[in-house]
């Protein structure tokens, strides 16, 4: 194996326990910016894992949607909510040991299995290379009804979303 | 010429008067007075031309089925012939003539309308018993003339007096009308009907058709029949409650307890008349009834101080007259005399009502010297007295002469003594009542009189005419045209008239006069030392024979304590089951309440209890916060992937 | 071409979905359980990645699926958070144990 290769799977490593750290900043961070930030940067390395998966085009999606949208919605959301500094709130509730507790068996349960599982890994598969055509051809073609549902879920989200967070109006008279 | 349907219009005009004046009576005021008039000239004014008719001979009569009874039909229609028709000619004229006096003489009373309403009802029930053809539809007139007169007599219903009398006169009339309606459904189970001709047929040809009459029954049904006559025209022993009567308004007393009503009684006798002439033994208690009843009231009249108490003991007398006649078998004289009598009688009446109007007092000892202050009344009253008197040639003589020449051709001599004494009492009370009234002082300074207005007086002088002329169709001037026009409807015998009698008759009648002008007018003290050298006579005379306390004590009296005895029982036994069947009833609710709180509500109380207990308990889980569901959920669902792997 | 195994990236994305969930189960902040909510999505999206390139005869379908669950993700936090603001404005607050009208 070539040292290049073997540099880039511990690299590759790396990039997911980075992934983790972050993720554990984001439910353990007692500042919610701070927490969203996180959040930004562990889906940039989930964007960097899709690349080395090979799905380039998702890689650009998530970080698009995903840090673009999402992440400055829910900045946007915690700067109305809440003042940024001066937080001494207590941010976890009193369930934090059933929580560990349960996730310690769960963790350990689906690694078992995980590792139990005999997965059908094909080789063909992993030549086969995703182009964006082909996804495009895709979303047009076999998977075009739900692509269709998305849209209409999408819009039915967007009005639903203006209404909720709209102010009520005082009594408006015609 | 009239068609024979238009009879009907003749009481049914009154009777719209009376649902006219019952219903809107209220805002027809003074009209209602007129309206009653008005329809009681139209029914006279259709009346008097079939009578007319019927005098020149015609005859009418119109049946309709009302219902069967198994295969019998009851029929209902009337029967003009010359009794019905010569009462209706009275009936009419009288109560027109009345009616038009009554709006006077009630003008300002509260209930105006109302007592239009009762006259109008009565005069549609007289006039439907005058021209009815059967017992059935003359007992129903019958019955709703008892109830006018029950209404009238009570119109001053404040009264007490009035009060009691309409009872009293309600009651005593019920117990002859009860045995009215057993004498004609006696005579319906003898004869199979109810129909004057009907019967008249069956009793005159019994003996050519060979139909087996049961004179038992049929003589059961006479007496029976007699009751109701009895009853209604005040004879013995029920006349008690005519002198009562006169608590009524004074029309009403000259329309009903003179005139008409009181006469109807009569009328069924003379209606009856075949079958009373068809049973033997009937005729004698007739007579016997009627002789003793105008002697008695006669006989009280002549102590009596209220003048119209005095013209009702009259009326008794008058009619007793009536009934002897017809229990002598003197149906014209009978007929003759209660058509004179209607019109004198009621003349009497009106004019002792104008007196009362005039005067305001009804005690003759307090009257006295009214002649020259109410002219009109005073003569017109005097012309009705000399007719009731019986001097020539004012109509009671004509008539009662025809009485007394029955009760003298047929040889009761008994009888014949009695009335002609009763004549002989007849002039003297009636002339003691007009020399009290009308002539020497005035008694009572306090009284004030005046002549009654026009709609009273005039009135007054036409049934004055008519108590002059009224005689004439039955005096020898017209050859007894009367009593040959009623002879039409049966045989009977017949008198020759006896001068005899005539001159009995006129001399007991001025007699009687003279000697009340003495007694009255020359020497005052004699009356009371008649009294007092006859004081039992006196006593009886004034007390009206004790009738009244006789009644109240042997039968008001074992009434009331019948009645207080059956109170009694009706307190202690009936009274105490309903209140031991509450009682039960109470207990038993009691003892179902403590079952139903305890047992049947306990159990749906635990229900409840125990569901709420054990929702205390299982609601914890719901604590309201979103992360305690989420943790539920998360352990549920790894417990579940745990057992469904198996590990 | 980097190969690893497959069993790892499972488990790297199960770890990252253990974490997510920890923060759902424990957060006091509703927004932070959103973001924890977002981080279970993105785990189960590596999952569809993963798979389509390791075993699928079809390789666009995982992708495919995981463009959709970014869009319903995003759907999600927009009303989610809408919820949030409109529950702001009224109970002038976003902690979720204060806000417990729905209970016995």
């Amino acid at each position: 194996m070539p040292i290049l290769e073997i540099a880039a799977k511990y690299t590759t490593y790396a990039v997911m326990a980075v992934i983790l750290v972050f993720a554990l900043g984001v439910v353990t961070l007692r500042n919610l910016f701070h927490c969203a930030l996180c959040l930004a940067a562990a889906l940039i390395g989930t964007a960097v894992l899709y690349v080395v998966l090979q799905a380039e085009y998702l890689a650009a999606i998530q970080i698009l949607l995903y840090v673009g949208a999402v992440v400055t919605l829910v900045i946007f959301a915690i700067m109305l909510t809440e003042h940024l500094a001066g937080k001494t709130v207590r941010q976890n509730n009193s369930q934090s040991l059933p929580a560990i507790a349960g996730l310690l068996g769960f963790v350990s349960l689906l690694t078992a299995l995980i590792l139990k599982t005999p997965w059908p890994v094909t080789p063909t598969a992993l030549q086969a290379k995703v182009l964006v055509m082909g996804l495009g051809k895709a979303l047009m073609g076999d998977y075009v009804f739900p692509f269709e549902v998305i849209s209409i879920v999408l819009i039915a989200a967007l009005i639903g979303t203006v209404v909720i967070a709209k102010k009520d109006q005082p009594e408006e008279k015609a | 010429m009239v068609t024979s349907d238009q009879i009907l219009l003749v009481p049914l005009l009154p009777f719209l008067a009376f649902v006219v004046n019952i219903l809107a009576g209220r805002w027809l005021k003074d009209r209602a007075a007129w309206l009653s008039i008005a329809t009681s000239s139209a029914a006279c004014g259709i009346a008097l031309p079939v009578c007319w008719a019927v005098f020149q001979g015609a005859h009418f009569a119109h049946q309709g089925t009302w219902l069967m009874l198994g295969s019998t039909p009851l029929r209902f229609g009337y029967l003009m012939d010359p009794l019905s028709a010569t009462l209706l000619f009275m009936v009419t004229v009288v109560g027109t003539l009345i009616q038009i006096y009554a709006a006077g003489y009630m003008h300002g009373d509260p209930r105006y309308s109302r007592f239009f309403a009762y006259v109008s009802l009565f005069m549609f029930a007289m006039l439907t018993l005058v021209i009815s053809d059967n017992y059935l539809l003359f007992f129903m007139s019958w019955e709703i003339m008892g109830l006018c007169s029950y209404l009238l007599i009570g119109f001053y219903f404040e009264k007490l007096s009035a009060a009691n009398a309409s009872l009293k006169a309600f009651l005593t009339t019920r117990v002859g009308d009860v045995g009215f309606l057993l004498g004609f459904l006696t005579l319906f189970a003898a004869l199979g009907t109810l129909n004057f001709s009907e019967m008249n047929t069956l009793l005159a040809g019994a003996h050519k058709t060979h139909f087996v009459l049961n004179t038992g029954l049929l003589a059961t049904a006479a007496l029976f029949i007699f009751c109701g006559t009895i009853g209604k025209s005040a004879q013995f022993p029920l006349h008690v409650w005519l002198p009562d009567a006169m608590e009524g308004p004074t029309p009403v007393s000259a329309l009903i307890h003179a005139a008409t009503m009181v006469a109807a009684g009569v009328f069924l006798v003379a209606r009856s008349f075949t079958l009373f002439m068809a049973v033997p033994n009937i005729l004698p208690v007739v007579t016997a009834i009627g002789t003793i009843t105008a002697f008695m009231a006669a006989f009280i009249a002549l102590t009596q101080n209220d003048i119209k108490r005095v013209l009702a003991y009259s009326t008794i007398s008058q009619l007793g007259y009536m009934v002897t006649a017809l229990g002598l078998s003197g149906l014209g004289a009978g007929t003759f005399h209660l058509i004179t009598h209607a019109f004198f009688k009621a003349l009497l009446f009106l004019g002792a009502g104008s007196v009362i109007h005039g005067t305001h007092v009804q005690d003759i000892r307090e009257m006295g010297g009214l002649f020259k202050k109410m002219p009109h009344t005073a003569v017109t009253f005097i012309i009705a007295s000399l007719a009731l008197a019986g001097i020539p040639p004012l109509s009671g003589f004509w008539s009662k002469d025809e009485i007394l020449l029955a009760a003298f051709g047929s040889g009761h001599f008994l009888v014949y003594g009695v009335l002609l004494l009763t004549a002989f009492m007849t002039a003297f009370y009636m002339f003691r009542l007009i020399f009290l009234t009308f002539f020497g002082a005035a008694r009572n300074p306090g009284v004030h009189a005046h002549e009654s207005p026009a709609l009273m007086t005039v009135p007054l002088w036409c049934l004055a005419t008519g108590s002059v002329l009224i005689g004439i169709p039955g005096s020898p001037f017209m050859h007894h045209w009367f009593q040959t026009f009623i002879a039409q409807m049966a045989h009977y015998p017949e008198y020759d008239p006896s001068a005899f009698v005539m001159a009995c008759s006129i001399a007991v009648a001025v007699l009687g006069i003279a000697l009340a002008g003495i007694m009255y007018l020359r020497q005052k003290h004699w009356a009371a030392a008649v009294a007092k050298t006859f004081p039992s006579f006196y006593r009886l005379s004034f007390n009206k024979f004790y009738f009244d306390e006789f009644y109240f004590a042997y039968v008001v009296k074992p009434f009331q304590s019948l009645g207080r005895a059956l109170f009694r029982f009706d307190e202690t036994v009936i009274d105490g089951t309903v209140n031991n069947a509450g009682r039960a009833t109470l207990f038993v609710s009691a003892v179902k309440q403590w079952i139903d709180t305890y047992i049947v509500d306990g159990a749906v109380n635990f229900m409840g209890t125990a569901v709420y207990f054990f929702n205390s308990i299982v609601k914890r889980i719901q604590t309201g916060i979103l992360q305690n569901y989420l943790l539920i959920v998360f352990v549920s669902v790894l417990a579940f992937l745990f057992f469904e792997l198996k590990f | 071409m980097i190969i690893l195994p497959l069993p790892h990236i499972l488990i790297f994305s199960l770890l990252l979905f253990a974490i997510g969930i920890y923060g759902a189960l424990v957060r006091r902040n509703i927004i932070g359980i959103l973001i924890s909510i977002e981080l279970m999505l993105n785990a189960a999206n590596i999952n569809l990645i993963a798979f389509s390139k390791y075993t699928s005869l079809a390789p666009e379908t995982g992708q495919i699926f995981a463009l959709f669950v970014i869009a319903i993700a995003a759907t999600a936090a927009a009303v989610g958070l809408a919820i949030v603001l409109a529950l702001y404005r009224v109970r002038k607050t976003v902690q979720a144990d204060e806000v417990h009208l729905l209970k016995w």
